[in-house]
């Protein structure tokens, strides 16, 4: 196994397309050494992307946020502002492992790690987020929900890597929110994620994005969970269809973590009550 | 009791003497012994469940130039017969490989990764057979059967050939009790296997030279038993093999076998060099023992007024790829609480394709709890009676003849039930959505082979040799019971776990009996001790031996020489000792038989939501009688213990199997143990009712308090989820299947 530490995307980027056999991407480690040690991935190339200029930043960007590649999660929550635009995302990320993992996990780890469960996916995905993808033929803005597209795979392209996180801006009467499922209180994998991110003109919801995490291959950008709230307050009623129709968006698998039909139920329970939240933070009450 | 006028070291809370080695990491478990040009060894594992071995080729390994020895089964004894055959045949796969994790080949090479990279190259041929791991389905017709042959003659005939072991008890007759009952109520039960998830994996060091002498250094619960076994299974002396037992990082009595020890000999024979071995988690979960899983049907009639009528159990018991589930236990310990006329237990030892089951605290006693505590609580609910009252009504007491025939010393069952009654939790008002449930257990509690020493040095402090691994705070213990019987001070007394070649032979920490025996054994010392004392005072003094006692840690002249000579204490006669007759020490050892019978009252409170199926349990009380509490602090802390383990039993631990027979979560990730967030603050409450079979009373404490929890939480999540749940564990799917199979009637 090679290890590398470049000082730019452009090093890393020329390191990436260059290796041969498996490549990882060292961002905390908290997926890749975890593999490793057990076997499951032992990479040829391992690229530390720790050393890059920039990557431990959180900056500000077009009236949202620029978050650096190599942010932990534990940075993220300290931060004095991010949690009031997204708190959100905020808590998807905290909810990653302990105290010790905090201050190692990334966004972007938990994003190319490509765990149908992780938990700041589905977190991102509803709030719109979108990565840069930077790779030998330039840099491209991809929407989070475009780049799991398998259980631990990605849309990137030999020698591409995403070089920052862009959240966007939060804008009034806004507000987002993220639930999962574990049958215990932490330490635990999701069996269920959602999140949901709404705004809300007085009582009316206006614009929705709602995701679920661990109910299919990848995380699903829900549509018909969305519309089944926008232009409601949040009754009964359209908690109850919001709840069908994230429920029927569910693909998931029976495993040890979880049978289908758990999954598929859970996941209409949490959209209900992730959307509560939600609507709640946006200043709204039900 | 021996002590008429109370106690001034024992019942007090010092810190424990191991206590400052552990949070400075001086004390030094299994992983940390290293030798001189030591090597390290890795195992190479079944991925089957169920498998001929047809060929292992290693050439690829030893041309490697770190490898110096490979072993497989022909490396170990020989015509073994009974229990070592079996432990041989676990720890080293024979024709068959019978378990996914089941070893079939060791290496020893110069470093980890180079031992690792090793067994990865050692080729195994498979021809994969069909497999079974569940116990019902390996009990009927057409299942694979593990080994031929294997069953003892309890086993009736028409019985499958994986049944191995068959138990029958009880007395009276269930059918006329039924009879008399005026509500029967019969349910059927499931649990699975669960891990005793002990922190420290196993660990040991192993130096074996061609002459047949050897050393080894191991985290266990039972050197001894170590020795012993090792010695058989690799075929040298038992007196040439020297075992020393590490610090431990939990056992709960998933540490009184042996694994991986006899590898390392073989391979430190075979390298000629020290072998070490360390185990990772999911080995410890793929081959280490965890508990039985079980099915079983549980039959109890009761009056109108809460009399049980009768009491009928059939326990079947999953114990791995070997006999030796504990069947005969659960069915024995199932109706024990109780006082019946009429009772009938049964129980079946199954083989199946899982690893060899191990104690877990209580072998067998949480699942028949269970079984039988549901059932009660279900009759309680629906003849509207208070649970508490009901099993006061029909406690057993001393006297009582036990539902596994003899009759009963004095037992201190009612006496919990009382104070659980007393308890303000048991009158609390719940929350809405809340549940309350109760449950009684029952552990025998043993004895067991004890030799202990004591010596005393020139400054008048003594040192304590046992033989029983300190699993739960027995060094304070013994420490304290040391100091009360010589009279000196706590911080004077030193106890040591001596190693096999020290001490006379000593059975493992198990059957919650190192405060009990080891304990006697060491007041015993105590007593030999103060003997010796008073001889040497006498002497000095000039007057007869019997007319000296020892106290307040002093001889003093006694009878018609009150006061004749000032007090002699402990530090002063040790201080002459090598000048008035030699060095002074003391020694005890016996099979103590008075164990002293030991039963538990929980209380739990639990949130059920209705939309997820999770379970909270939002407060816990354990109600137990420990005999004497030695060092009390200890006793709740296997209090806590156990109530935390069976939470996690009860709750989301489970083995689970896929249909390749493949256990499916050997990692902590996925084998769900509570967290600390988890678990409630647990509450504990101490009784005391002397056991007559112990100079202080003592009874020991280790196990049962992992008998109550599994049904006291099944009966609270049953109040408060509406519906009787019978399968463990109690996971939030599970529960919303319950929940919508009574929605649906
Ligand atoms: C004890 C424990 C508990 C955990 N609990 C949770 C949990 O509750 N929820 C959860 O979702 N996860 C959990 N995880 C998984 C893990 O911590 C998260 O997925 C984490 O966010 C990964 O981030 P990382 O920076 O450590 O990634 P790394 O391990 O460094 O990398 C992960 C993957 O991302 C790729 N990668 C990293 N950076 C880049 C980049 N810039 N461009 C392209 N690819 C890149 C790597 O190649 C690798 O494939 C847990 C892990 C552990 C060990």
């Amino acid at each position: 196994m090679q290890y590398h530490t470049p000082g730019s995307f452009e090093d890393a980027i020329a390191i990436a397309s260059f290796a041969e056999g498996v490549t990882r991407f060292l961002a905390g480690g908290t997926d890749v050494l975890v593999q490793l040690r057990a076997d499951i991935v032992t990479p040829d190339n391992l690229i530390d992307v720790k050393h890059i200029d920039g990557v431990t930043k959180i900056e500000r960007e077009d009236s949202g946020w620029r978050i650096g590649i190599a942010v932990s999660g534990a940075e993220m929550s300290e931060h004095p502002d991010l949690h009031n635009e997204w708190p959100g995302i905020v808590e998807a990320m905290d909810l990653v492992g302990s105290t010790q993992i905090q201050g190692r996990a990334t966004l972007t780890g938990n994003l190319c790690n490509g765990s149908p469960a992780a938990d700041s996916v589905p977190a991102m995905i509803a709030a719109g987020v979108s990565v840069s993808v930077a790779g030998p033929n330039g840099t491209r803005k991809v929407a989070v929900e475009d780049i799991p597209v398998a259980p631990g795979r990605t849309s990137l392209e030999k020698g591409e890597l995403i070089s920052a996180v862009h959240i966007p801006a939060r804008g009034s009467d806004g507000a987002d929110a993220y639930l999962r499922f574990i049958p215990r209180t932490e330490m635990d994998i999701a069996v269920v994620g959602c999140g949901v991110n709404l705004r809300r003109d007085g009582k009316t919801i206006t614009e929705a994005r709602v995701s679920l995490g661990a109910v299919a291959p990848t995380a699903l950008l829900v549509e018909e969970a969305a519309e089944a709230i926008i232009g409601t307050a949040l009754d009964d009623a359209a908690l109850e269809t919001l709840a069908a129709a994230a429920s029927a968006a569910c693909n998931p698998i029976d495993d040890k973590r979880g049978t289908i039909k758990f999954r598929k139920h859970v996941a209409g329970v949490l959209a209900r009550r992730t959307a509560k939240i939600a609507y709640e933070r946006a200043g709204a009450s039900i | 009791m021996d002590r008429p006028n109370g106690f001034k070291f024992v019942g007090t809370r010092p810190d424990r003497p191991d206590g400052m080695d552990k949070v400075t990491g001086r004390a030094k478990f299994g992983a940390d012994a290293t030798a001189p040009g030591m090597l390290h060894a890795a195992i190479v594992r079944s991925p089957h469940a169920h498998a001929k071995i047809l060929k292992i080729d290693s050439t690829k390994a030893e041309a490697m130039k770190e490898v110096k020895a490979v072993v497989t089964r022909a490396d170990f004894a020989e015509g073994l017969t009974g229990e070592n055959w079996n432990i041989l045949e676990n720890v080293m796969a024979g024709d068959k490989a019978l378990y996914d994790g089941h070893a079939v080949a060791a290496v020893a090479a110069t470093t980890p990764l180079a031992a690792r990279d090793a067994a990865k190259l050692i080729a195994v041929e498979y021809e994969v057979l069909p497999h079974v791991t569940d116990v019902d389905k390996a009990m009927a017709e057409g299942a694979p059967v593990i080994r031929e042959g294997a069953a003892d003659k309890s086993v009736p005939d028409g019985l499958h050939a994986n049944v191995v072991r068959y138990h029958e008890s009880g007395h009276g007759d269930v059918e006329a009790g039924f009879a008399e009952a005026d509500l029967v109520v019969e349910e059927s039960f499931k649990t699975e296997a669960t891990h005793q998830g002990y922190i420290e994996p196993h660990a040991c060091l192993g130096q074996l030279g061609s002459d047949g002498k050897g050393e080894l250094w191991c985290c266990t619960q039972g050197h001894f038993i170590v020795q012993k076994t090792c010695a058989a299974l690799i075929g040298i002396e038992a007196s040439q093999l020297r075992v020393t037992a590490s610090e431990i990082g939990g056992g709960f009595g998933g540490k009184t076998t042996v694994f991986i020890e006899p590898v390392a000999l073989a391979l430190s024979r075979k390298a000629n060099r020290p072998v070490k071995l360390v185990m990772s988690r999911s080995e410890v979960f793929r081959a280490t023992g965890p508990t039985s899983s079980t099915s079983m049907d549980v039959k109890i009639g009761m009056t109108r007024d809460g009399t049980i009528t009768a009491g009928e159990g059939v326990f079947r018991l999953q114990g791995g790829a070997f006999p030796g589930a504990p069947a005969d236990l659960t069915a024995m310990c199932a109706f024990a609480p109780y006082a019946l006329k009429n009772v009938k237990q049964t129980g079946y030892d199954v083989m199946s394709n899982r690893p060899k089951q191990a104690a877990y605290r209580a072998p067998g006693s949480p699942m028949a709890a269970f079984a039988v505590e549901s059932v009660i609580d279900e009759l309680c609910k629906k003849l509207d009676l208070d649970p508490v009252e009901v099993r006061l009504k029909n406690a057993s007491k001393e006297g009582t003849k036990s539902s596994f025939g003899p009759r009963f010393d004095r037992i201190g069952l009612v006496e919990t039930l009382e104070a659980a009654k007393a308890h303000p939790h048991y009158s609390a008002p719940l929350e809405p959505g809340q549940g309350r449930g109760l449950s009684c257990g029952f552990w025998f509690n043993h004895g067991g082979e004890t030799s202990v020493s004591l010596s005393l040095s020139e400054d008048g402090t003594v040192a304590l040799s046992v033989g029983t691994p300190d699993i739960g705070g027995s060094r304070a213990s013994m420490c304290l019971m040391v100091a009360e019987e010589l009279g000196i001070p706590y911080e004077n007394v030193r106890t040591t776990i001596a190693d096999t070649a020290t001490l006379g032979y000593n059975d493992v920490s198990h059957g919650s009996r190192v405060t009990y025996a080891s304990g006697l054994a060491a007041i015993k010392a105590a007593r030999d001790v103060v003997n010796k004392l008073c001889a040497r005072a006498a002497n000095k003094w000039g007057i007869d031996k019997e007319a000296v006692i020892w106290e307040d840690g002093c001889a003093k002249p006694a009878g018609p020489n009150a006061g004749d000579f000032e007090p002699l204490p402990l530090a002063r006669i040790a201080r002459t000792m090598g000048r008035t007759g030699g060095p002074i020490s003391g020694h005890f050892e016996a099979t103590p038989e008075g164990a002293g019978m030991s039963f538990a009252t929980h209380i739990v409170d639990a949130e059920v939501d209705g939309e997820t199926g999770q379970t909270k349990v939002t407060r816990y009380t354990v109600v137990q009688d420990a005999g004497k509490a030695i060092h009390p602090s200890y006793v709740e802390g296997q209090f806590q213990g156990g109530a935390a383990q069976g939470i996690g039993w009860a709750l989301n631990e489970e083995y689970i199997y896929g249909e390749d027979g493949r256990l499916q979560n050997a990692v902590f990730l996925d084998y769900r143990i509570p967290v600390a967030s988890d678990l409630p603050m647990i509450d504990t409450v101490i009784v005391e009712v002397p056991n007559p079979g112990h100079p202080y009373g003592v009874r020991g404490v280790g196990e049962t308090s992992i008998c109550p929890p599994l049904a006291a939480i099944a009966n609270a999540v049953s109040d408060a989820a509406g519906v009787r749940l019978t399968e463990l564990p109690m996971s939030p799917p599970r529960i919303l299947d319950a929940l919508e199979r009574q929605a649906h009637g």
